[in-house]
């Protein structure tokens, strides 16, 4: 367990970077930030770590000046100061990496980053600036490219450079390598490496707790808006971290090695190519899958290398003419719509939570009825074709879910916004469960999902599969991937490796087929 | 400084039910500010506005009258914008069912048969379903604006009768008014009571506000309905046609409003003339937005903007007041019914953005 240090030293000390003093933030009647107390010094690179809602984004948000707080101070290298805005902060020298980029994509990188600076330069001043940063931090870009061209590293490379023209000497990230393959991962830490040597601190949020520890001199974790514990993560263990974010022992998951596969052929693709719906989309290319009985698959690989296409495309969502392409139990489905796929027995859950498997502002059980109104015999429809919803019906229904997956939530049937995410995502799962479904297809089943709910979900998926159905989990995690899979594909720019034995392909063998060498598979083991 | 909207953690569901008569509640008092601006006595007014119309029979009748179209044509409405389809062209659907429907009574003047009436309202919902057709066929096809075609819609209809009346349609014994024969009595909608002139008009409206309010709270399609309105990508996850939607909400829109149309022209103008509504068709999203889409609310609703239509007649009258003023009165109704719901869901913020740190 960790050596938990609940105290800290109270005295301002201005060898700190930054300081943050019993800082609280609330939201209505929620308090999202509880008397946090952190402190990061010059050189060092600080973790933030918890669960999603832990607070860390608003902590984040008021350090940038995007928030304001209720209470509390900010010592900024030993001056209180107030961070009005994100700009006020960058005056300070604070700078910060988003998760989620804000480059415009039809924009050249130059004119981005000019776009982002306050001071009068030239857009060739930009470039030069731009070009010499990136080269001596070795973060090669080229400062004439389309944004929209770039990959989603390079892309990442362009917020860096961007935050570092400003010349930062705190730099947050923000879940930095959650869209980087691991040889992306292993670069941007050489530069944050680099950083730290020239006396610049980093704050640096992350999931990913191996990470965490390779990279990190102190970690903060947070657990419902309060610090509760402050460690040396290389002094840890990835399983002592992540109690410590979840307050107590994550289940472990149950697997029985060895081979359930079973001899039906339950979901076929053959050699399907499906161009681009839109600019943004990726065209599927010669993608051939063949499913047995029992059997889970991982689709490992970085979001928007045609995952969600592919999911579309399984799921019905997208329909191709040529019937028999894929095949359901044997039925051939290529023209038939979700709900004639669900009624052969598959069942599917996207990645967006809100929005796509579920309506924000439906309750429960009209969430329930989405996705199973046409599926079960319509035991949820009466009078004939008037459809006539029966809400008792559904109600015990999702009642009898919520049970099932331990899902928390205030009230009988409140609406889907009202639940955490890892709440929701266990609701929705157990939805399709609840169904005994042969065929399961989950794109990024644990995404935004606390480790307690995370860990039901993957045992959820590892005990369907060994109940004889067919499971497909794509995830960008690869950690759950091998937690989970019996044979792992990697889905790059559209194509769909060959599947393998997950017991006999290695991480960096992963990792190189997700760096776009999918055509290259001789070098890698096949098992079939 | 500047203002911000700030989401609210958790709407209240009093002040959400409370809001439309917040709103009212503030109409009237910006009415007895605009009464003393014009130099009224405010109390007077407000009296011959809202009370004076409600305390004789014959008053109430006109009232049915008045209301009957807006709560079905809002009835319609409520369909279309619970799906997001933004249909603001039901006053030409409503123009549109009442050509149609007219078809009858203007050439086949001497079918009296029982068939006629309900032939009738028939052709003048498919009249007013087909033109309504138009902008969900346009949205389908090439992703056409729905709201400025339904728009523009509306004025090609009224043209169209326009051009009819003065036209083929005109009454050969009219003395070249711009008007048509006048409607043999078996095609005209009879009256409901003795006691005075509202027709059947009424009871459409009634059974039609029943009828879609238990679709849309009890039934798949009222689920389909709301699905693809509030998130386009669960409904495609769910199974649902977003265009399939579209194109059902919009016949059924047009449908109600076209019937609101042949009823008004059967049952009250008795003829078609140039003009056949005081603007029934956008009256009627005001009273689907105070009616929050409820085809209950939306029946209330109706009886209240019909109320400020027989006002601004009577105020008319009594004190002389312009009849502008009870489109005013509608015009303020809306902004505050929009506003209240805003603020539910909302809190204003005023943001004080410090510029020191700028000072480069």
């Amino acid at each position: 367990m960790g050596t938990l240090s609940g105290k800290q030293e109270t005295s301002s000390n201005s060898n700190f970077m930054l300081e943050v003093r019993e800082i609280t933030k609330k939201f209505g009647d929620l308090v999202a930030n509880d008397k946090v107390d952190f402190t990061i010094g010059a050189g060092e690179i600080h973790a933030l770590l918890g669960e999603n809602g832990a607070g860390k984004s608003t902590l984040v948000k008021m350090l940038y000046g995007s928030l304001q707080p209720n209470s509390g101070k900010i010592v900024w290298k030993g001056k209180p100061v107030q961070i009005s805005s994100p700009s006020a902060a960058r005056h300070l020298g604070i700078g910060m990496v988003f998760q989620h980029f804000s480059l415009f994509d039809s924009l050249s990188v130059a004119d981005n980053i000019a776009l982002s600076l306050d001071g009068e330069f030239t857009s060739r001043e930009i470039a030069e600036k731009a070009q010499e940063l990136s080269h001596s931090y070795g973060l090669p870009l080229n400062p004439d490219s389309i944004v929209g061209d770039l990959s989603v590293g390079e892309r990442q490379r362009v917020e860096i450079v961007r935050c570092l023209l400003q010349n930062p000497d705190l730099i947050i990230l923000d879940e930095p390598t959650s869209v980087l393959t691991p040889q992306e991962a292993d670069n941007l830490f050489v530069t944050l490496e680099r950083l730290k040597s020239e006396g610049r601190s980093i704050l640096y949020i992350s999931h990913r707790l191996d990470e965490v520890r390779r990279l990190c001199d102190r970690a903060t974790v947070l657990r419902h808006g309060k610090v509760v514990g402050e460690c040396d993560p290389s002094k840890e263990t990835a399983s002592s971290l992540a109690n410590m974010m979840v307050g107590g022992e994550v289940e472990d998951i149950k697997r029985q090695s060895g081979n359930a596969r079973g001899e039906e052929k339950l979901l076929v693709l053959k050699d399907i190519s499906l161009a681009a719906a839109t600019p943004f989309a990726m065209a599927l290319k010669n993608i051939s899958l063949e499913m047995y009985a029992g059997q889970l698959l991982g689709i490992a690989g970085v979001a928007g290398n045609g995952q969600s296409e592919f999911f579309d495309l399984i799921s019905g969502e997208i329909t191709i003419p040529d019937n028999e392409k894929i095949t359901m139990r044997g039925q051939p489905v290529g023209e038939l719509d979700i709900n004639d796929r669900r009624k052969l027995g598959a069942a599917f859950v996207p990645e967006e939570r809100l929005g796509h498997s579920a309506v924000p502002d439906l309750t429960l059980s009209e969430n329930l009825l989405l996705a199973r109104h046409a599926s079960d015999n319509y035991a949820y429809t009466g009078l004939g074709p008037v459809q006539y919803i029966r809400k008792d019906a559904l109600l015990q229904a999702t009642k009898r879910i919520s049970e099932a997956m331990d899902v928390r939530k205030s009230g009988d049937n409140p609406a889907a916004s009202s639940l955490s995410g890892g709440n929701l995502q266990k609701f929705i799962m157990g939805r399709e469960l609840d169904r005994q479904p042969s065929i399961m297809v989950v794109n990024q089943p644990t995404w935004g999902v606390d480790a307690g709910a995370a860990a039901r979900v993957r045992q959820a998926l590892i005990d369907l599969a060994r109940s004889g159905s067919c499971v497909v989990v794509i995830s960008q995690d690869l950690d759950e991937i091998f937690e989970i899979s019996d044979v792992i594909s990697v889905m790059s720019d559209g194509h769909l490796s060959e599947p393998i034995d997950a017991e006999k392909i290695t991480r960096e063998e992963i990792g190189l087929l997700m760096g776009g060498m999918a055509d290259d598979e001789a070098g890698v083991a096949n098992a079939h | 400084m500047r203002i911000e909207l700030e989401r609210r953690a958790q709407p209240s569901a009093l002040f959400a039910m409370l809001s439309p008569f917040i709103a009212l509640g503030i109409t009237l008092v910006a009415g007895v500010i605009m009464f003393k601006v014009m130099g009224l006595p405010p109390i007077d007014a407000l009296y011959a506005f809202f009370i004076e119309p409600l305390i004789e029979v014959w008053s109430l009748h006109e009232l049915a009258i008045k209301a009957a179209p807006l709560i079905l044509i809002a009835t319609g409405l409520a369909v279309c914008f619970r799906s997001s389809n933004w249909n603001i062209g039901a006053e030409g659907q409503f123009v549109m069912g009442a050509v149609a429907g007219s078809i009858l009574p203007i050439l086949f003047p001497e079918q009296t048969g029982a068939w006629v009436l309900p032939a009738m309202m028939i052709m003048g919902m498919a009249g007013g379903a087909a033109w309504g057709a138009i902008p969900a066929w346009l949205k389908n096809q090439f992703g056409a604006n729905e709201i400025l075609t339904s728009l523009m819609l509306v004025y090609v209809a009224q043209l169209i009768l326009d051009w009819l009346v003065r036209g083929i349609w005109r009454d050969p014994d009219g003395y070249n008014f711009p008007e048509s024969r006048g409607f043999s009595p078996e095609q005209i909608l009879p009256e409901v009571l003795e006691s005075g002139r509202a027709h059947y008009g009424a009871v459409f409206a009634i059974i039609g506000a029943l009828v879609v309010w238990f679709m849309l709270a009890r039934t798949m399609k009222g689920f389909e309905i709301k699905v693809i309105g509030d998130s386009p990508r669960a409904g495609q996850f769910a199974g649902f046609s977003a265009k399939r939607t579209t194109m059902f909400a919009f016949l059924i829109a047009g449908a109600f409003a076209g019937l609101a149309g042949i009823s008004e022209v059967s049952g009250a103008i008795q003829q078609l003339r140039p003009v056949i509504s005081p603007g029934y068709g956008f009256i009627a999203i005001i009273v689907a937005f105070l009616g929050r889409l409820n085809p209950l609310g939306i029946f209330a609703a109706g009886l209240i903007l019909a109320l400020s239509y027989l006002g601004s007649e009577a105020a008319q009258i009594s004190l002389g007041i312009s009849d502008k003023v009870g489109r005013v009165f509608q015009g303020l109704l809306l902004f505050f019914v929009l506003a209240c719901d805003t603020l539910i869901h909302y809190r204003l913020k005023l943001v004080f953005s410090s510029n020191s740190a700028r000072e480069t």
